[in-house]
């Protein structure tokens, strides 16, 4: 790999998954505020009226830095990846222009009202917007999974006589299985995010002994949120989705198992670390036969491994793939185990006297967003050395008039610049918590 | 087909400059009409609600133009890299200076962001002419289609020229002060009291330089791409948009003396999109002149995406629109009006 590509690589690497750090909780928060919104026109009680526009003021802050770091991805398609843009314009065009017309014109309009209109507006028209923001939010998640489920699993296209390829089905391209079980398993993904959130702050008043009428529903409605959703994350979104990988991309199934000998009735490695030079796992902790049954639903059934695959064919990065996919595996199970003990002592009515568990919801604030980065680069370097799977290399795709050194330069400047945004964003949600739910909003402008 | 996207296309970037651009105009005059924190606040409020909107005409253009012109975009993005990359900082500074401002009421906090958004609007009045100069110039393409511009060369004109040189600074500051006559009739339109005066005197002041440089810009034109006329020698019906540039330069100077804020701000609308036209009617087909050789020109009929694909979005290109246009005039009418500092929201 020369340095160009690398500097490529990091470039989108970075800016993306600093981007998504911001997305999830905005798709994760936007239901959940319309459930708060829903709770308060129905029972008429103020308390869910400030619940509902505490959030909305934390969701306004995540949102303009979720806002001006999306910008440059649909940018960069152009700028870095201009091979790949000029190979499959004619196919991912469709949905990232899509993604403009139907997600971010809707979510653009209502913001506003949603976030300063509560005055202008009636109650119900005030819900409505909110209603329109977590629409709008959700299309722009499912049109850019659907580009990533293109690039996983190419459908509804023909190959040009320019090289390139072009658009031959619209409703394949739309209707792309991958794309489903991926956005459900993305979605899911984005609501444990917010439900954690939202837990977390309730369970920070809660210890912190303020807010607690409020803190009490902000851990109501995470942890019942959350128990739905860290289920359907395993399954069948995260059951579907290992198993659709295991049937189009068996060589990405093996590496983010470390799985080099086709291996019937297949363990599944809990902890180890692979050693892909030796082509083994060090320290291996198993649950045999497990890793056949869920892929294939028989104990006994083979499961192919990397040394079935020549090297070039292998993801470039395989230890990193195994620790992505371990990592947001191991996590899901945790948040699964956190939810259901949390849910039952919510169910007991000894939830919000057990400072233990709300410590442990309060710590548990960052996972959901490592787990969903893990998730993504599981996707992303699983699908590798395939920029499109099984038509476009990553090295085939990148700029190639756009050299190292300028490509470094902007990579810097992201990284500055997204330094002090991490750094506003901290201090700024960091204030709205410490103010609480009851403070009157700052004068929007 | 091709010609319908390039249609299209061309529509949602002249929607995109008249709109975001009286947002980027307020942004530029911002520090100078808004001197009390008060002005500022109307100022912010006048645009806030809408600015998001406008920008993302500029996301759903981008989109548009990637699938209908995937060479195009993959071309065109990669060799202005740099400066678009300095585009997507100051786009980034320039929203979290209007958003984030508000949230804290410290006097130092609020000035840092006041110079920000004030900075990035005009920088980014400039990169957007001189981008446009660019494409009106001609960029260095090779025979594969790509090219890289460097930031600036010797400023001259050549087949191998930078992003910079005096033709596109020029259309740098043509856009700059075209935008800033077109945010001051914004807020002349938007607001009332001192700052609604103060607003229309720049206008005023504006207006002359503007003329100059309308006309100065269309002669330079002429001098680097003299092949602009062929398209106008053969469609004479051409000619009508540099009278409608005129008409509405005169029309938005007399609505402006007469105080006819509406009217006012129409004419620039009008202007900006008549230049905008102008410069599309002189280029097509091509979408990116070669300043190499001629053969090299981008053009709708080599750039465009496959036929199918093309009809396909048409269908869903119309209910987009139809939905958007809703959402615009539903929003535009929700925020009608002066600006009232009283009262909540923006």
């Amino acid at each position: 790999m020369d340095s160009a590509a690398l500097v490529h690589r990091l470039h989108f690497a970075f800016t993306i998954t600093f981007h998504y750090l911001f997305p999830q909780l905005t798709m994760g928060l936007a239901p959940l505020i319309v459930v708060l919104k829903t709770l308060a026109l129905r029972r008429n009680d103020e308390t869910y009226t400030q619940a509902a526009r505490f959030w909305a003021r934390i969701f306004g802050i995540n949102f303009v830095i979720g806002v001006v770091t999306g910008i440059p991805m649909e940018f960069q398609f152009g700028t870095n990846w201009s091979h790949f843009s000029r190979f499959a314009g004619g196919v991912i065009g469709q949905t990232l222009a899509m993604e403009g017309m139907f997600a971010f014109f809707l979510e653009s309009a209502f913001l506003g009202l949603f976030l300063y209109g509560e005055k202008r507006l009636s109650p119900r028209a005030h819900w409505w917007s909110a209603v329109a923001v977590f629409l709008g939010s959700w299309l722009s998640g499912f049109f850019i999974v659907a580009t990533d489920a293109w690039m996983q699993n190419p459908v509804g296209y023909s190959k040009a006589a320019d090289g390139s390829v072009q658009l031959s089905s619209f409703w394949e391209l739309v209707l792309n299985p991958w794309a489903w079980w991926q956005y459900a398993h993305n979605m899911s993904g984005a609501v444990i995010t917010g439900a954690f959130v939202m837990a977390s702050v309730g369970a920070f008043y809660l210890l912190w002994g303020k807010f607690e009428e409020h803190a009490r529903i902000f851990v109501r409605v995470g942890v019942i949120a959350g128990l739905i959703f860290t289920i359907l994350q395993v399954f069948p979104t995260g059951d579907s989705q290992g198993r659709m990988i295991a049937h189009k991309q068996p060589v990405t199934l093996a590496a983010m198992e470390a799985l080099f000998d086709n291996t019937p009735g297949a363990p599944l490695v809990l902890i180890g670390q692979p050693d892909v030079a030796q082509r083994k796992i060090d320290n291996p902790l198993v649950l045999p036969k497990m890793l056949s049954f869920l892929t294939y639903r028989r104990w006994e059934a083979e499961v192919k491994g990397l040394n079935n695959f020549p090297p070039d064919a292998w993801p470039d990065n395989i230890p990193l793939l195994y620790f992505a996919y371990h990592i947001m595996v191991g996590l899901g199970t945790i948040f699964i185990a956190v939810m259901v003990v949390a849910a039952l002592l919510l169910w007991r009515g000894v939830l919000f006297r057990s400072r233990w568990m709300l410590w442990i919801l309060l710590l548990s604030l960052p996972f959901p967003y490592i787990a969903n980065t893990a998730g993504w680069m599981t996707a992303e370097i699983g699908r590798q050395p395939w920029l499109v799977y099984g038509l476009m290399r990553t090295s085939e795709g990148y700029s190639k008039l756009v050299s190292a050194g300028n490509g470094l330069f902007t990579l810097l400047g992201f990284m500055g610049m997204y330094t002090v945004l991490a750094i506003l964003f901290l201090f700024l949600v960091g204030r709205e918590i410490e103010n609480g739910p009851v403070a009157q909003p700052a004068a929007a402008h | 087909m091709p010609t319908v996207w390039f249609i299209i296309v061309s529509v949602m970037i002249a929607a995109y400059v008249v709109l975001d651009g009286f947002d980027l105009g307020a942004g530029i005059i911002y520090l100078f009409a808004g001197r009390t924190t008060d002005d500022r606040r109307t100022i912010l409020r006048s645009i806030g609600p809408v600015w998001d909107g406008n920008e993302v005409w500029l996301l759903a253009a981008g989109g548009t133009l990637y699938f209908a012109y995937p060479q195009l975009y993959a071309s065109a993005f990669s060799g202005f890299y740099l400066p678009l990359m300095m585009v997507l900082w100051l786009l980034m500074l320039r929203g979290i200076g209007i958003e984030l401002r508000s949230h804290m009421e410290n006097p130092v906090w609020q000035g840092f962001f006041d110079v920000v958004f004030c900075c990035s609007s005009g920088l980014l009045a400039i990169f957007f002419g001189a981008a446009l100069g660019n494409v009106i110039r001609g960029v260095p393409l090779g025979s594969d289609g790509y090219f890289f511009e460097p930031l600036w060369t010797n400023f001259r004109l050549g087949p191998y020229p930078g992003i910079l040189d005096w033709y596109t600074v020029m259309a740098g500051v043509v856009a700059l002060v075209t935008l800033t006559a077109h945010g001051a009739l914004y807020l002349t339109l938007k607001t009332d009291g001192e700052l609604g005066i103060r607003a229309r005197g720049v206008a005023m002041t504006v207006w002359p330089v503007q003329v100059a440089l309308t006309l100065l810009s269309l002669v330079a034109t002429w001098f680097v791409r003299p092949s602009i006329k062929e398209n106008y020698l053969a469609y004479p019906i051409g000619f009508l948009i540099p009278l409608v540039v005129f008409a509405s330069l005169v029309m938005l100077r007399v609505a402006t003396g007469k105080g006819k804020e509406l009217q006012a701000f129409l004419a620039s609308c009008v202007y900006i999109t008549g230049m905008l036209v102008g410069a599309v009617f002189a280029l097509y087909p091509v979408v990116l002149p070669a300043s190499t050789d001629p053969a090299y020109n981008l053009t709708i009929y080599n750039a465009s995406a496959a036929h199918h694909g093309l009809i396909v979005g048409l269908v869903w290109w119309t209910i987009g629109m139809i939905l958007c246009v809703g959402y615009f005039v539903f929003v535009y009418r929700m925020f009608r009006g002066k600006v009232q500092l009283e009262g909540g929201g923006y």
